[in-house]
């Protein structure tokens, strides 16, 4: 544990992506297989269940301390972290005065458990205990661990440790670490797999060429285009689709079986069982990449999609009320051969084969033949309820992750409105001593405000800064963490799509709002109003852009 | 009923049997002064008194020649009143003020901390009826770690970045922090140690004053090379174009508000080391204690939180109001 925690400080520490890796590496090299498994595990991004819930945490840290528990929550309340609190309240043995050897020293002289062995034989087993059993091991833990150890072990109770790494970034070190090419190591750790020492001499050993069954390769990410297509080249050498307003999904047919993966390598198949049944039709060893829409006559809006996301078993009436189809864009394996490296216009073709003998829909290459006209196509966008377009070079291969060159998103410009800020809260983690999460209002036809969203970013620092002493200063009421202030500060707010919503006061429901500026040329008395908000309905309607 | 020995005015903190004020934020005609930061020593007043040691540091800040140096436990009359200075271990010359009349001991704390500082006397408690004491740090999440455990991370940090030939710049305080930090790290320094011109204009005063610390050299681009140099400069120097000297360098910032993880991610510097000039939450409720206090008034930082606490330790306690900042970098300054 104090190795992984080692690893952990380091990495929390630097914002150099260089020194993450080689911090990772240098790990990986010395780790035991059972604990390399679980750090891979975790810098991947991977999760434990959430073995204890916050609020009996905080409970049990009230019970711990002598503190009264107004001062105990107070202290929460400054930190913003859970986890962290703990570490900082609680007196370990183990911390500063108690008489130790240093982290390493401890764990190789056996007096302290590896990672594996904390979260195996310790951890885990917490979930089938009865509460004051449960409450009674964390205590000792609390004790036992010295500081950081304690922060990473409430970290694991709750499900909630994070690592700011991407699964790349391990690939890197992992692949530096073992001298194994990068994309190999990408592919392995894709999709469904336990943190076993088994797992970690596969992910680390020779390439053999063989793959799981159900194992997905890691998805080409577009970057955002920020300038007129024009800096791209000539439009001849480029194709484009629509982007899709739905999820990003890969379907497998491997050895007479199918698996559905998201982009946040959740497998998903038993949610879209229509998906499925689409995919018997294809032949073995195929691997397309597409996006999840729902799907009624056309497109429907992403709220719709919405609804059938959070379910593990779908329904029959939702399976009726919210079909759901996978548009094909790409595909990565064909016959069981990996063809990620052909070039897009082949595998395009390849698609076209597959898709046509399945009776797979296909996301349609838009026709174009200039700049010009293309961007006339994209005006478009917002009818029909895509999110813009998607331009791939013809020559581009499937990259890992995101690479800049062959596949762009030109996304359609986002609606903005002008509201005023109402409420303001402390955020979290990074956050947790500012007011940096805010709920901005427009006035209904009786002239009340109405909140018509929240946003947490489009702010700089500086401007945080700046508002956080204003909301400081200019606070009018205090509920619980929230404060309410005078409707003053004028916001623009930019968002993707509308739509009506009945959980929303003002009826609306704002998708991804954030700040674009801060309007301080502008006073309450002149921003939208929920009329006018109501009004961007319309625009964000949804005609197909595929003739069903 | 009688008003109280020291009231709030609306110039600070003032003593109206002695007719005098204490680190007051407007001009007065006479300024008792705890230390010679910025929120407590402001220009424009007649008369200053400090502690002798503090005298050139309160002249620097002020442009005054009308400071007034005290020993420590030098008795001054005012009025009705009889004040002494004793040692607050906040920064060189930092004071404490006793207030003594009427039958009744007063004792405004000032900013102060109860580690062992090589730069400053020693915090010593002051038995008193009515404590006016700081609350910048009052949480039980504020432990300060042993400052020696805290040097050593400078020094290792120091030594990773010169071993790969980067220049460490190291953020503190111009008046105290740095001082303390110099004084703390091993002598001699394995490299040379450089400074911003606002820390050694103190680092100077600091050596006419007898305190021992490493040599430096104020930052003037001669034959310096920083590869391998650790940089001495205060927190407002960051992201300035003073910076671009050092290229590509790491940085560390020292101040209690490092203790907290999301305060290190969010400043944007490469460290945090946690280096506090001010008491700690042991601290603050073991000095409360020991000074005997029947009424505890507390100011700056957490001063509701604290003044709750005391009152359901059965203290008479309540917050006041100042125009004090306490460490820098809280809430959204800095």
């Amino acid at each position: 544990m104090q190795r992984f925690s080692a690893l952990y400080q380091s990495l929390d520490e630097t914002t150099s992506t260089n020194a993450k890796v080689d911090a990772m590496a240098a790990y990986f090299r010395t780790a035991p297989p059972e604990d390399g498994a679980w750090a891979v595990y975790f810098l991947s991004g991977r999760r434990l269940k959430r073995l204890v819930g916050g609020a009996r945490l905080r409970r049990l840290l009230v019970e711990t301390l002598d503190h009264p528990e107004w001062l105990t929550l107070a202290c929460y309340a400054e930190v913003g972290d859970l986890a962290e609190t703990v570490a900082l309240l609680v007196d370990g043995d183990a911390d500063p005065g108690a008489g130790r050897l240093a982290g390493n020293d401890r764990e190789a002289a056996g007096q302290a458990p590896g990672l594996a062995a904390l979260i195996e034989t310790e951890l885990l087993p917490l979930g089938g205990l009865d509460e004051a059993e449960q409450g009674e091991r964390i205590q000792v833990w609390w004790r036992r661990l010295a500081r950081r150890e304690r922060f990473l072990f409430t970290k694991l109770l709750t499900g909630a440790l994070r690592v700011g790494v991407s699964q790349l970034l391990v690939a890197r070190a992992l692949a530096s670490a073992f001298e194994l090419p990068r994309a190999t190591i990408a592919h392995r750790l894709m999709g469904d797999w336990q943190p076993t020492p088994g797992f970690f001499a596969e992910l680390t050993g020779p390439d053999d060429g063989s793959v799981a069954v159900s194992r997905p390769y890691p998805f080409f990410l577009a970057s955002p285009l920020e300038k007129a297509p024009d800096a791209l080249g000539p439009a001849a050498g480029w194709l484009a689709e629509w982007k899709w307003d739905g999820i990003r999904a890969q379907l497998i047919r491997r050895r007479g079986r199918t698996f559905l993966w998201s982009r946040g390598e959740e497998l998903i198949t038993e949610r879209f069982p229509e998906v499925v049944a689409q995919a018997e039709r294809l032949p073995d060893g195929t691997v397309l990449d597409g996006e999840l829409v729902a799907w009624h006559e056309g497109v429907l809006p992403f709220a719709e999609l919405q609804r059938r996301l959070g379910r593990k078993r779908v329904g029959p009436k939702l399976l009726e009320a919210v079909p759901v189809r996978l548009i094909a864009y790409d595909c990565l394996e064909i016959g069981g051969r990996d063809v990620r490296d052909s070039p897009q216009v082949v595998r395009r073709a390849s698609l076209e084969q597959v898709a046509a003998a399945a009776d797979i829909e296909l996301s349609p290459l838009l026709a174009f033949d200039s700049w010009t006209a293309l961007a006339a196509t994209r005006d478009q966008s917002r009818a029909l309820g895509v999110e813009g377009l998607m331009l791939k070079r013809g020559d581009a291969v499937y990259e890992v992750g995101r690479r800049r060159g062959g596949w762009w998103k030109w996304k359609v410009d986002p609606l903005s409105i002008d509201a005023v800020l109402i409420y303001a809260q402390a955020g979290h983690g990074r956050r947790a001593s500012l007011f940096t999460d805010y709920t901005f209002a427009v006035p209904d036809d009786a002239g009340e405000l109405k909140p018509i969203a929240k946003a947490y970013s489009g702010l700089n620092d500086a401007e945080i800064r700046e508002l956080d002493r204003w909301i400081r200063r200019n606070t009018l009421e205090r509920f619980g963490p929230v404060r309410a202030v005078p409707a003053e500060q004028v916001f623009e707010i930019s968002f993707e799509g509308i739509a009506e919503s009945s959980r929303h006061k003002s009826g609306l429901a704002l998708r991804f709002p954030r700040i674009r500026r801060w309007r301080r040329d502008a006073d309450a008395a002149s921003i939208d109003s929920l009329a006018d908000v109501r009004r961007l309905l319309t625009l964000g309607g949804s005609a197909s852009p595929l003739a069903d | 009923m009688r008003s109280p020995l020291i009231e709030l005015s609306a110039s600070g903190l003032y003593c109206a049997a002695g007719d005098f004020h204490i680190d007051p934020w407007r001009p007065v005609p006479r300024a008792v002064i705890t230390h010679a930061h910025a929120d407590h020593a402001r220009p424009g007043s007649q008369r200053y008194f400090t502690q002798r040691h503090g005298v050139r540091l309160l002249e620097r800040r002020l442009g005054s020649d009308q400071v007034a140096g005290l020993e420590y436990g030098e008795r001054l009359r005012f009025g009705e009143v009889e004040v002494t200075l004793h040692p607050a271990g906040h920064v060189l010359g930092s004071a404490q003020v006793r207030v003594a009349g009427r039958a009744e001991v007063w004792v405004v704390s000032g900013d102060f901390k109860r580690q062992a500082d090589p730069t400053c006397a020693p915090f010593e408690p002051v038995p008193c009826d009515v404590l006016i004491t700081e609350a910048t740090f009052a949480l039980p999440v504020y432990r300060w770690p042993e400052t020696a455990d805290v040097a050593r991370e400078v020094l290792n940090w120091w030594q990773d970045n010169a071993a790969r030939r980067v220049p460490s710049v190291l953020f503190c305080y111009a008046l105290g922090k740095a001082q303390r930090l110099l004084a703390e790290l091993p002598q001699p320094p394995p490299a040379p140690i450089y400074t911003h011109g606002a820390v050694e204009a103190i680092n100077e005063i600091y050596r006419t004053e007898g305190v021992a610390l490493p040599a430096t050299e104020r930052v003037d681009d001669g034959d310096q090379d920083y590869a391998r140099a650790l940089i001495v400069a205060p927190p407002g120097a960051a992201g300035s174009p003073w910076m671009k000297r050092f290229g590509d360098a790491a940085t560390g910032f020292c101040s209690g508000w490092m203790l907290l993880r999301g305060n290190r991610r969010r400043r944007g510097y490469d460290r945090g080391f946690v280096v506090s000039d001010h008491a700690d939450w042991p601290g603050l409720v073991d000095s409360i204690e020991s000074s005997g206090a029947r009424r505890v008034l507390t100011t700056h930082g957490q001063s509701d939180l604290l003044a709750r606490f005391l009152r359901e330790r059965g203290l008479d306690a309540a917050p006041v109001a100042t125009e004090f900042e306490g460490e820098a970098g809280g809430d959204a300054a800095l």
